[in-house]
């Protein structure tokens, strides 16, 4: 989509009618145990840790049928006669964290509820959700390109088990592995004007679950789903009939059903004909959609107090310690990013990935820590563009991530700041710091090695003027075609790189050659 | 008749095996006729019998429950031991779970002997919707023992256990323990786990204990009660000291609920004024007080009880356990309908259907809501009246054991005699019913004393005083 952003504008609209789309996003929160008993709620037996429970999600997810179902199940989940849930305590605190993130109204009592509905993969006919009094009402999100976003309701609810249809087989398998687990389900107002709209809410949504370590929210592993409404409408006039999309698994396919989706009611529109609301899948072959139910069959849950979940009261000091322990949002990251001078690029990557902006964080209080009044910190963008540009890259080459660094631990992160440091004190070149970045990663101390290999950068004019003159000794019709040519420098800038094997102080080599080749300064 | 404290006492000095008094209690409810028992779990009373005898021989305390047999309603979870709720849909079903209750009553030395009749799910008063077919009453095969829980009380009545476990939803326990002249209590809600309790209307269920005498009721809650980590819904108080303690009924103020003296059978009504007479000569006063919204109180109670009963029979649909009926191939919703038709009884069917309605769109303002509201308006007012008297006195049942068969097909006439047990439920207040004489026909009648919330102890302390004297 190369469509130009504020999308609210002219572009958004179809043959003058302006589409309207609200959101209903689902997230897998981040805890070790399910949202009411005691089992691993990533389907994974250990559970608690970050890559665990990705990979647990992963085997889940691609019902390749490798991996046993029904695991992870109790007389709780499964929901065997008798059984009760009770409650996750951590489930409840990162739901809130994430609805007071959100800026929703979070009640001082909150209460479960039962939402009934026949499907066989939810064992108890039901499913445990929240209907009059959810963690958060309200509440707002603002994207990074100005929109505001106004969110109607966050809630918590417990996630269906799986269904899987062998081929050639007379009747389905159900995997209760994921049922039970916690799921935040967040419902935007229609705020929304486009498929990129819903794409750019998306990630923004994205991030701030994963910088608040609420959700690792990856929708290729099923733990982070989105059903779109969409209308159209003329500009100004009260809203069109609403058509909700279900089943889209990636930020692409709810862009492409909100696009598509549109363009059925423009159709339908322009022909004279209404819209029909409806509840359509979302064919991701295909590329369209399909009718799933109509209004007439439109479910009626009778909803129902939990009787077994007492209301939860939220005391303010309760409240209080949960907002202090809340890492910083993504909008709060770009905003310290940037006034510690960041370019916008910069600190908006930074703060929409939790793993770098931490590694990030840590590098910039290493760097504070080493620093003297004689050696002062290098610059944060310096920092950044090591983080972001080499060592982002070095790992993408060694086929590893950067959580894999270790980078958020002292040690690692002091050995790069030195790293950067030497560099940004002109006590050792870009090439040379970048050839030794392999070995600091590895926890090889960069000071010790630059003293031990006599990597210093080199200044001294006479060393300089020994390997420049050798080099236009060594090439003189490049040398003497240089005035003309001016990439020729660029080469002889390297020949005397390479001689000094990357000590030599890069400005003053390229001064000397410049004076040597009579050149004046371009 | 040998009570569980002397049984107990028996069995730790070792005047008797636990063994042997498994045996016995096991014989005996194998010889029962009146359909009482539907499962005896003779494997695990032995085997819990011979851990008792064992742990005694060893000199480890064995429990205050030491040998002493006990029955468990057919609705409450035992591991390996089948539970069917008494219900088609539930049949082949073994748990593989203990409910916490009865894990707690084995940890205390107690041995489940067997599990016990009921109607089908715990709903109804008579304990004759049973797929195992109808309970009897012990002293007149052709009367009901009363219900839901029937089975336990006969259990208790016809000797075969000093005590048993039954569940208490608007009067399942109190009920057929008047009928069946036993000792019959439920606790406030809260105090006993529902954990492994099949539910019929959660916030209304609650574990009770039949028992021949208070005692014995209150060393059994206490080796029950206490807060559960597996339900949300038992209290951090719940533990609190629960043996009767010696009452001295001087100054004690009795209140008669007088809207419920109304339509109460002569021969009810004249062994409660028994019961009424001796709180007054023990130096207790009688006053009447009135009770407002008591006419609502049924029909709040049922669609409470119909609404949860809907959303927790829901899980009963042929997929995962007990009976499956009609083709996978058909899909979910036929295997689920044609479980459902054949596998739940008309009562059954009844209650969910009402419950379902209930709490559909645009019926709930009007049905659900409006009755938990009336709810909070009846327990509002029991409060109020508790605020001027000690303890509530009322009948258990306005009449002694119907004949069997007589009101299956008249359910309303069912549903109002529980105006005066649901109270309890409806407030979460501790009630219970304690044999009060012969009324009509010689059958037993039963009084019912309600007491404030978490005031188990003074309560069975008083009903141990005026039964004393009976």
């Amino acid at each position: 989509m190369s469509r130009p952003a504020a999308p609210s504008g002219p572009a958004a609209r179809r043959s003058g009618y302006e589409v309207v789309v609200g959101l209903e996003v689902h997230l897998a929160l981040r805890t070790r145990t399910k949202l009411f008993c005691p089992c691993a709620a990533s389907g994974d037996e250990a559970g608690a840790t970050a890559g665990a429970a990705t990979a647990g999600a992963a085997a889940a997810g691609d019902g390749s049928g490798e991996t046993q179902p029904n695991r992870h199940v109790c007389p709780v989940c499964l929901g065997l006669p008798g059984a009760l849930p009770v409650p996750n305590a951590r489930a409840v605190e990162l739901a809130v964290r994430f609805a007071a993130a959100l800026d929703c109204a979070v009640p001082e009592v909150t209460a479960f509820a039962r939402k009934h509905y026949g499907y066989p993969d939810a064992p108890k006919n039901y499913q445990i959700s929240q209907h009059d009094r959810p963690v958060g009402l309200g509440g707002a999100l603002d994207l990074p390109n100005g929109r505001r976003v106004r969110l109607v309701r966050c809630h918590l609810e417990e996630d269906a088990g799986r269904l899987i249809h062998p081929t050639y087989a007379d009747h389905s398998l159900v995997d209760l592995d994921r049922a039970g687990a916690p799921l935040i389900e967040l419902v935007t107002a229609p705020d929304l004007r486009s498929g990129e709209d819903a794409r750019a809410f998306l990630e923004e949504v994205r991030a701030l679950a994963r910088a608040l370590d609420v959700s690792d929210a990856t929708p290729e592993e099923g733990r982070m789903r989105a059903d779109v409404n969409v209308s159209l409408r003329r500009p100004g006039e009260p809203l069109g009939t609403k058509v909700e999309v279900k089943n889209l698994n990636s930020f692409k396919s709810v862009q492409a059903a909100i696009e598509s989706e549109a363009t059925r009611q423009e159709r339908l529109l322009q022909a004279g004909r209404g819209v029909s609301q409806e509840t359509r899948g979302w064919n991701e072959g295909g590329q369209k959609s399909y009718v799933m139910r109509t209004k007439e069959e439109a479910a009626d849950y009778r909803y129902l107090d939990d009787p077994d979940l007492p209301p939860i009261r939220l005391t303010a000091a309760w409240l209080a310690a949960v907002r202090a322990a809340t890492p910083e949002t993504p909008a709060a990251l770009r905003r310290r990013y940037a006034a510690a001078g960041l370019k916008p690029d910069d600190a908006d990557r930074l703060a929409t990935d939790a793993d770098l902006s931490r590694a990030f964080d840590a590098l910039v209080d290493a760097a504070g820590r080493a620093a003297g009044a004689t050696a002062p910190a290098p610059a944060a963008q310096a920092l950044a563009n090591w983080l972001l540009v080499e060592v982002v890259g070095w790992a993408h080459a060694a086929n590893t991530g950067v959580t894999a660094l270790r980078l958020t631990d002292p040690g690692p992160a002091g050995r790069l700041a030195a790293l950067v440091a030497l560099v940004e004190a002109r006590e050792i070149t870009g090439p040379t710091a970048k050839a030794l970045l392999g070995e600091v990663l590895a926890g090889a101390d960069p000071r010790a090695l630059v003293a031990a290999r006599g990597l210093r950068q080199v200044s001294d004019a006479g060393e300089l003027a020994g390997w420049v003159d050798g080099v236009l000794a060594a090439h003189p019709e490049v040398a003497a075609g240089a005035r003309e040519q001016p990439k020729a420098v660029n080469f002889l800038m390297g020949r005397v790189m390479q001689a000094s094997r990357g000590q030599a102080r890069p400005d003053a080599v390229r001064a000397l050659l410049l004076e040597r080749l009579g050149i004046g300064d371009a | 008749m040998t009570s569980a404290r002397e049984t107990a006492a028996a069995v730790r000095s070792r005047r008797v095996t636990a063994v042997e008094v498994a045996e016995t209690a096991l014989a005996a409810a194998a010889s029962s006729t009146s359909n009482a028992f539907v499962t005896l779990a003779e494997a695990r009373a032995l085997a819990r019998a011979a851990a008792v005898d064992a742990a005694i021989t060893a000199g480890r305390d064995p429990g205050p429950l030491a040998g002493v047999p006990v029955a468990v309603k057919d609705n409450i979870c035992t591991a390996g031991v089948a539970t069917t709720a008494g219900s088609a849909v539930l049949r082949g079903f073994v748990p593989p779970y203990d409910a916490t209750v009865v894990a707690r009553l084995e940890a205390a030395g107690a041995l489940v002997i067997g599990k016990t009749n009921l109607d089908e799910f715990a709903m109804g008063s008579s304990s004759e919707t049973s797929v195992f077919g109808p309970v009897r009453h012990p002293a007149d095969p052709g009367r009901v023992a009363g219900g839901s829980s029937g089975g336990s009380a006969v259990a208790v009545a016809e000797g075969v256990v000093p005590l048993a476990l039954g569940t208490d939803t608007g009067g399942s326990v109190r009920q057929p323990a008047a009928f069946c002249g036993v000792f019959g209590i439920k606790p406030t809600y809260g105090r006993l786990s529902r954990y492994g309790v099949i539910a019929y209307a959660s916030s209304l269920d609650q574990v009770g204990v039949f028992s021949r005498d208070a005692d014995d009721a209150a060393v059994a809650l206490s080796a029950m009660a206490g807060r559960d980590p597996a339900d949300a819904t038992t209290a951090a108080r719940a533990a609190d000291e629960l043996g009767p303690v010696p009452v001295d009924l001087r100054g004690l103020r009795v209140g008669r609920i007088a809207d419920l003296w109304q339509g109460v059978s002569d021969g009810v009504r004249a062994a409660l004024d028994g019961v009424a007479a001796r709180f007054v000569e023990s130096g207790a006063t009688v006053v009447d007080v009135e009770l407002p919204l008591v006419e609502a109180a049924v029909s709040s109670y049922y669609l409470i009880a119909m609404a949860e009963a809907s959303s927790n029979l829901a899980r009963y649909d042929g997929t995962l356990y007990g009976l499956r009926l009609g083709e996978a191939r058909d899909g979910h919703e036929a295997v689920a309908r044609a479980t459902r038709a054949a596998g739940l009884g008309r009562e059954v069917q009844r209650r969910v259907l009402m419950g379902s309605f209930a709490l559909s769109a645009g019926y709930a303002d009007a049905y659900a809501e409006r009755a938990a509201r009336v709810r909070r308006r009846i327990a509002d007012a029991l409060q109020d009246a508790l605020a001027g008297v000690d303890v509530l006195l009322a009948p258990t049942a306005p009449t002694v054991a119907w004949r069997q068969g007589e009101r299956l097909d008249d359910p309303l006439a069912m549903y109002v005699a529980d105006v005066t047990t649901c109270l309890a439920n409806l407030s979460g207040m501790p009630a219970l019913s304690l044999p009060a004489g012969a009324a009509e026909d010689g059958l037993p009648a039963g009084a019912q004393l309600i007491g404030p919330a978490w005031s188990e102890a003074r309560l069975l302390g008083w009903a141990r005083a005026v039964t004393a004297k009976a």
